[in-house]
């Protein structure tokens, strides 16, 4: 087992921060290419989600990420102290366009319900698990095994 | 990368050229520049987003506003995109259904209806 663990603080440009270490770990865990690109988009949402709770609710304090690589399985964990997570919104296009009615408000927030709904549309094995704490989005995808840590080719 | 984004016309359409990464820190940035296009009467706009890297939902919202902006207007917004890993969260979003997809700027620019 092997543990990739990041605490950011709440700020926008940290989110992207938070994609570039984690697709190197993953890379690095032997992660295919096809799910990198689906991490890197689902880590995003769920980094963005959790900044976004915590810029309104929690501004000291930082988020979580962990990656955690064993065998046959890499799991992603963005843990948040944010409001619980809801139910997912019915319909994702109401939402969208719901947002923004004269471009003001919070629109260079995401929306933590169309974020969420995202993670869990892209990935296949994603759980929540949202108390009254906050909420932990944990991800994982499978790793071939026989794909040695560290020989991968990292290309960026 | 960061995000690039230059316009350039083309008859009656404005087309908005984004290369690089939408996401929760450069979706403002994305927003503004439509804003300023509507605000100076550019209301048919075609937005070339084959050099976008990357994209999630808070750069989703932004095109959804700028849709809702033009339409406002009577006019338009295109998208120019044929990447798969781009389209995806069109897809899953639901939003194929709310924006015109086209595969060139020629084909974006040349479309009514």
């Amino acid at each position: 087992m092997a543990v990739v663990e990041l605490q950011l603080s709440p700020l926008p440009s940290h989110v992207r921060t938070a994609r570039l270490v984690v697709v190197a770990a993953a890379r690095r865990a032997g992660l295919s290419d096809e799910c990198v690109d689906e991490l890197r988009l689902a880590l995003g949402e769920a980094c963005s989600r959790a900044v976004g709770l915590h810029a309104q609710h929690a501004p000291g304090t930082p988020v979580r990420v962990t990656v955690q690589d064993d065998p046959g399985l890499l799991s992603v964990t963005v843990t948040d102290s944010g409001p619980a997570a809801g139910p997912a919104p019915a319909d994702l296009v109401d939402r969208f366009q719901g947002a923004e009615p004269d471009g003001s408000g919070p629109q260079d927030l995401v929306d933590p319900d169309v974020a969420l709904a995202v993670v869990t549309g892209l990935v296949d094995d994603v759980s929540v698990d949202a108390g009254p704490a906050g909420t932990a989005v944990t991800m994982r995808w499978p790793l071939e095994l026989g794909v040695a840590v560290g020989s991968t080719s990292v290309s960026r | 990368m960061d995000l690039s984004l230059s316009t350039r016309t083309e008859g009656d359409r404005t087309v908005v050229v984004v290369g690089g990464e939408i996401d929760v820190y450069t979706a403002p940035k994305l927003r503004e520049q439509l804003i300023d296009l509507v605000s100076s009467g550019q209301y048919h706009l075609v937005v070339d987003m084959e050099g976008v890297e990357f994209l999630d939902s808070t750069g989703l919202g932004v095109l959804v506003g700028g849709l809702k902006r033009v339409r406002a207007h009577e006019g338009s917004l295109r998208l120019v995109c044929t990447q798969e890993r781009i389209l995806k969260i069109f897809r899953i979003t639901g939003l194929t259904k709310v924006f015109p997809i086209h595969g060139s700027v020629e084909e974006a620019v040349a479309a009514t209806d």
